[in-house]
């Protein structure tokens, strides 16, 4: 699905990305784990085309295709989607709109036909009761005066909407507290599937009680520095990252 | 097109029958401006002496006026003895197809998702099909007449209904109120009359017969709306697609007057050419735009969507008279390239309990400048008066620049008046989450603005606030990546 070879990335004259390398494949759920400023968002937002970073080096293919090539609504329409750690507001504009909007952009992409008003309120419906989401939510402009919790909520929403075959969430639990965790989580584990890749990124191992991982891999510097299994995690939240900072951790990464 | 509008309007009206006749047999005016030239305009169009003296009387004003300074606009000077004041009505040849209209011009039609036979119709090809449209307009204008509404020409006014005209004219806007107000005055082209007698509501909304009927006005175009006690109109100017124009000065006047109970709302779409990308050309759209709640109850909502125009000059306006009247004003203008618009309003409170709205939103892109520029006055009788105004600007780009100019006099003690204002930038970060989910940076860029005007947009006809959503669309292309 992902095949991300030696990325370099920086933003404006600092390198923040020195050499990444992360294969997912179709189906499963990958978290990225690191302390801050390791690069974990850098990472996000590279995959998903931020215009803030550029690009100095390797190569990132998703499904064979050269990603990094891709404008980033040309990779949001080939099915990447990037949770964001800080969703953006855009007064007065609906929700069901802005979703539909993206929704049929998508939908055209793949030659599909473009979903007219009631079958798209049809899906809207079937979404909102998978998420516990209160219709409410649909019609308020996107993000304009939501709380933290309700702002990550819309994010996984517009993710179930939009049936995306990679999602990356950037820190979505950051600020929730452990009941709209739960949520989020909830929302994450319902769309799991054989046929959709997940990235997780995160700070904190309390994601991962919810989401439980295939892998997890440790960013350090700009560079993965330990990959394994979900107990990673455990360890992880055990002795802190000081511990794969030291330099026999080091010595692992190769 | 102008070009297409005339087309159609001279099928509707039957070789414009009054006005302009055939034994006249100079075309052109000489260039400049006097007094004879006020009389020849007066003669060719066989008016009235009350109407020839009143043009004279706005002439004769118009001498000792000086042309405003205080916008917020630059311009060079214009030369007022350049200008040709009178041009019979020409008639163009009619084109074979669209193949021939600038293609610029149809990729706008294009995108702003006109009908094919439409299209035709505005750009001067010469059609059949559309025919079907003056039926229409004809079918309209029966309807209209059985319901006693009259709507026609300012010209067909004057000699069809003198006592009502020479009753309204210059009611509400004065012969001297201003200089471009006094100018068209004297030699106010033609336009548009409306009366709604008493106690009926006009059935339709009159947007959908005049957006393939609009008229050749020339530069000084003259309205006047008259709705009686109890009546109702709602009344669209203007035409999203793109109107060209050979006059660089366009000084409109518009006077609407709402006697007990009544209520006129007027909408404005105006997309005159706004100049190239480097500035060069453009109109200047200098009108005079006001309306008088005169009875009690009565109302009268201005909404207007600007985007074209090198310059706009424009304050549509409330006089409140009546007790418990209501004045409304909402605005959209969008300055691009080097477009600068000053506009805003006046909202004056004369009556008691009056109330009044303001909503305006300026957005500037490019090395446009957009200025609101409005004032609420309550007299010291209006008591209980009430006034909410908010002004956002929305800013595109860092050469752009925004403006907001409030002046608020308040004369007695039990009126009430909120004023909001803010200022935001579309964000990187906004283009960049609406593409991350598909959509591309001109969809983006066009959501997020008709997010912004959606309190304005919602006061538009349905399918006008469609239109003029798209226009937008339109207008700030290219402003963005």
């Amino acid at each position: 699905m992902l095949d991300v070879t030696n990325l370099h990335a920086r933003a404006g004259d600092r390198e923040i990305l020195r050499g990444i390398d992360l294969k997912v494949g179709t189906g499963e759920v990958h978290a990225i784990m690191g302390p801050n400023g390791s690069g974990k968002s850098t990472l996000a937002g590279v995959l998903a085309g931020r215009p803030e970073y550029s690009v100095t080096g390797g190569t990132v293919l998703f499904d064979g295709q050269d990603l990094l090539a891709m404008d980033p609504e040309t990779r949001a329409r080939e099915g990447l989607f990037l949770a964001f750690q800080y969703p953006v507001e855009l007064p007065g504009v609906n929700n069901a709109y802005f979703l539909k909007a993206a929704l049929n952009a998508v939908r055209k992409h793949r030659g599909e036909e473009e979903l007219d008003a009631m079958d798209f309120m049809t899906l809207v419906r079937d979404r909102m009761k998978l998420l516990d989401i209160e219709p409410a939510m649909v019609n308020r402009p996107v993000n304009e005066g939501f709380s933290g919790g309700e702002k990550k909520r819309n994010e996984i929403f517009q993710m179930a909407v939009l049936e995306p075959r990679l999602a990356i969430l950037d820190e979505t639990d950051s600020g929730l507290d452990i009941d709209a965790l739960k949520i989020v989580a909830h929302g994450v584990n319902a769309l799991r599937s054989p046929e959709r890749s997940t990235i997780v990124v995160t700070h904190y191992q309390r994601l991962l009680n919810y989401i439980v991982p295939d892998y997890v891999h440790v960013l350090s510097d700009g560079r993965i520095v330990r990959s394994g299994g979900k107990e990673l995690a455990l360890e992880l939240e055990e002795k802190g990252y000081g511990w794969i900072e030291e330099p026999e951790g080091l010595g692992i990464r190769a | 097109m102008s070009t297409g509008t005339e087309t159609i309007e001279r099928l509707a009206q039957q070789e414009y029958r009054y006005g302009f006749t055939s034994n006249v047999e100079a075309d052109l005016a000489p260039r400049g401006l006097n007094e004879d030239t006020v009389r020849l305009i007066s003669a060719k169009k066989h008016e009235p002496e009350w109407l020839l003296e009143w043009r004279l009387k706005s002439y004769r004003a118009w001498q000792t006026l000086k042309d405003p300074d205080w916008a917020n606009v630059k311009h060079d000077p214009i030369d007022f003895q350049q200008i040709i004041y009178y041009a019979a009505p020409k008639k163009r040849q009619a084109l074979d197809s669209l193949d021939e209209v600038d293609p610029e011009v149809r990729r706008t039609f294009e995108k702003l998702g006109i009908p094919i036979e439409e299209q035709k119709a505005l750009a001067g090809v010469a059609v059949d099909a559309v025919f079907d449209s003056v039926s229409v307009a004809t079918t309209f204008k029966d309807k209209l007449a059985d319901l006693g509404i009259i709507f026609c020409s300012f010209s067909e006014a004057v000699q069809r209904h003198p006592d009502l005209v020479r009753r309204y004219l210059g009611s509400v806007v004065p012969h001297s109120d201003n200089f471009y107000a006094a100018l068209n005055s004297a030699v106010f082209s033609d336009g548009s009359f409306c009366y709604v007698p008493k106690g009926v509501r006009c059935p339709m909304e009159l947007s959908t017969y005049f957006r393939i009927n609009a008229k050749e006005t020339g530069q000084f175009e003259r309205t006047l709306i008259v709705a009686d006690e109890g009546a109702y109109v709602s009344y669209l100017e203007g035409c999203t697609a793109p109107m060209r124009d050979e006059n660089q000065l366009h000084a409109a006047v518009v006077e609407l007057v709402a006697l007990d109970n009544a209520t006129i709302k007027y909408s404005t779409v105006q997309n005159w050419y706004p100049g190239d990308k480097e500035g060069r050309g453009g109109i200047y759209n200098f009108v005079t735009k006001r309306g008088k709640c005169l009875g009690v109850n009565s109302k009268i909502t201005w909404t207007q969507v600007e985007t074209g125009s090198a310059i706009t000059w424009k304050y549509p306006s409330c006089l409140l008279m009546g007790d418990n009247s209501v004045g409304e004003f909402y605005s959209v203008a969008v300055t691009n390239n080097w477009q600068q618009a000053d506009t805003g309003t006046k909202m004056i409170h004369l009556g008691r309990n009056t109330r009044s709205t303001i909503v305006s939103k300026g957005i500037s892109a490019g090395h446009g400048q957009n200025t609101y520029r409005g004032m609420v006055k309550i007299a010291k009788n209006a008591s209980g008066a009430r006034n909410y105004s908010q002004c956002d600007s929305l800013l595109i780009g860092d050469q752009c620049g925004a403006h907001t100019f409030p002046y608020i006099e308040i004369k007695n003690t039990s009126s009430q008046m909120e004023h909001e204002a803010s200022t935001s930038k579309i964000g990187e970060d906004q283009i960049f989450y609406c593409r991350q989910r598909g959509l591309s940076t001109e969809d983006a860029v066009n959501l997020i603005v008709s997010g912004f005007c959606k309190e304005v947009f919602r006061e538009l006809p349905m399918e006008f606030a469609v239109e003029a959503q798209k226009l937008l669309g339109v207008s700030l292309e290219g402003s963005v990546g």
